[in-house]
């Protein structure tokens, strides 16, 4: 298959982008990667996703995919020669839905912490973060059987929708001085995170701290430049935006 | 289809309606528990302990939550019986797509209509009657959402059909002449008797309205 059939409109810095970078790179597909500037949509991106006009989409075949997750399990029911995304079976295919959801739930209490300015409503924040992630660490052990990932031996569909997330939150770290994976409070995870960015598949996808840095402060040159002053703790930019 | 199910529900809720409809269209037997969602129950706080809300499938003891990942379930163990999603990937995206957008969209314009006055309720009201223009563009001339079929998107919308009396009478709208062919097509799905069986009484969801908003302190 030609690079050019599969193309992805995409910004490197967003995590919801890296999710089908994941998603390709486990099946192995080669494809285009079209970097979309957020602050001036092209034509393109705003024809194939004229509803939300948010990136990632997928483009094959001449037809778009848009949203993330449904995009991951689109690849994952069209290249059904790869390893396996989803589970097998029924049962363990909601469970893995219900968790990809409860993780997007969770991240929005991060990017709500980037904005907030209040200590004590920070504080808050923080709390409902750390009690997040206890829940996803007995998620983990549930799940994960014993094995590496969440999706077993293999990395599957809920260690994309939390892993593509790991570059951001450890930026935020930090930049914020608030440890978010500890060693004591939810040890499994620790070690998911650290076999998931060693992972062949997640290489190279995720940026570096140092390069989000980088993508932040161009973004919000680039927002001041077109009109609106933007605070640097601005979480806009890690929505699927 | 073996086994037992059980659903915790509430009456009103749209997304309640989801399940039921889904398990009738499945021919499925459950039964049903009606939750005070203001004291949950026992059985509601152990089967969801995360989100503590409705619908919970409990399928042979096992739980399953999120209406939309229900219905999915549902159709992945019956999917030889009136089949929800299309077998074809893009077509199932866009399906996934759509009950996405119903998601994101439906529900907070429609409470929003309820909850506010003035100027507010008349954003509210507009913002709306747009959502359910751009899916009644979505439909096109097809018979349902689904094409020729009954199928997951029109599983996800239906149920707010219930709650178009009560939209209308608290907001003074009138829906039907903004959205014919969508109002068409709900009459039309209101002849299934999955759907027949599984939506709430309008009168009833206005009447849920009223109570709430006494309680809630809104005229």
């Amino acid at each position: 298959m030609a690079a050019n059939d599969v193309k992805l409109l995409g910004a490197r810095a967003s995590p919801f982008v890296n999710r089908v970078q994941f998603a390709l790179n486990i099946k192995g597909i080669d494809y285009e990667f079209i970097p979309q500037n957020l602050s001036n949509k092209s034509e393109l991106l705003l024809k194939s996703n004229p509803i939300h006009k948010k990136i990632p989409v997928l483009i094959y075949d001449d037809k778009s995919i848009c949203e993330s997750l449904i995009i991951v399990e689109y690849i994952d029911e069209v290249w059904k020669n790869g390893p396996s995304i989803l589970p097998s079976y029924p049962y363990d295919r909601a469970i893995a839905r219900f968790w990809a959801d409860y993780i997007n739930k969770w991240f929005a209490l991060v990017v709500e912490l980037r904005r907030t300015q209040d200590e004590d409503s920070k504080e808050a924040l923080r709390e409902r973060i750390y009690e997040g992630l206890v829940v996803l660490e007995d998620a983990f052990i549930k799940c994960s059987k014993g094995k590496p990932f969440f999706g077993g031996e293999t990395i599957g569909y809920i260690d994309i929708a939390f892993g593509c997330f790991l570059g951001w939150l450890k930026f935020i770290e930090e930049a914020g001085d608030f440890k978010i994976f500890d060693e004591k409070r939810t040890p499994k995870l620790v070690g998911w995170t650290e076999r998931f960015l060693s992972d062949k598949a997640i290489q190279g996808v995720i940026p570096e701290a140092q390069q989000l840095t980088e993508f932040l402060q161009m973004y919000n040159a680039r927002q001041a430049a077109t009109s609106n002053e933007i605070n640097p703790k601005d979480g806009n930019i890690v929505q699927n935006s | 289809m073996a086994g037992e199910f059980v659903l915790l529900d509430t009456y009103v809720s749209m997304f309640g309606m989801r399940a039921r409809v889904a398990l009738n269209e499945k021919g499925l037997n459950y039964e049903y528990k009606e939750e005070n969602l203001g004291s949950k129950s026992p059985l509601l706080l152990q089967m969801n302990p995360i989100h503590k809300k409705i619908p919970v499938l409990i399928h042979n003891g096992k739980p399953i939550c999120e209406s939309l990942i229900i219905v999915q379930y549902l159709d992945e163990i019956c999917p030889d019986k009136n089949p929800l999603l299309p077998t074809d990937p893009y077509e199932r995206a866009q399906a996934r797509f759509w009950a996405d957008y119903i998601d994101k969209k439906v529900y907070d314009a429609g409470r929003k209509i309820w909850t506010t006055k003035g100027e507010e309720q008349e954003a509210a009201k507009k913002e709306f009657i747009e959502i359910l223009k751009t899916l009644e563009g979505v439909l096109g001339d097809k018979p349902y959402f689904g094409g020729q079929e009954f199928g997951f998107v029109d599983v996800a919308l239906i149920p707010f059909y219930s709650w178009f009396h009560a939209y209308e009478t608290s907001g003074n709208l009138k829906i039907e002449p903004e959205v014919p062919k969508l109002v068409a097509w709900a009459k039309k799905c209101m002849q299934r008797d999955s759907v027949a069986k599984g939506l709430a009484d309008p009168h009833k969801v206005y009447e849920f309205i009223l109570s709430m908003k006494k309680r809630l302190g809104i005229e």
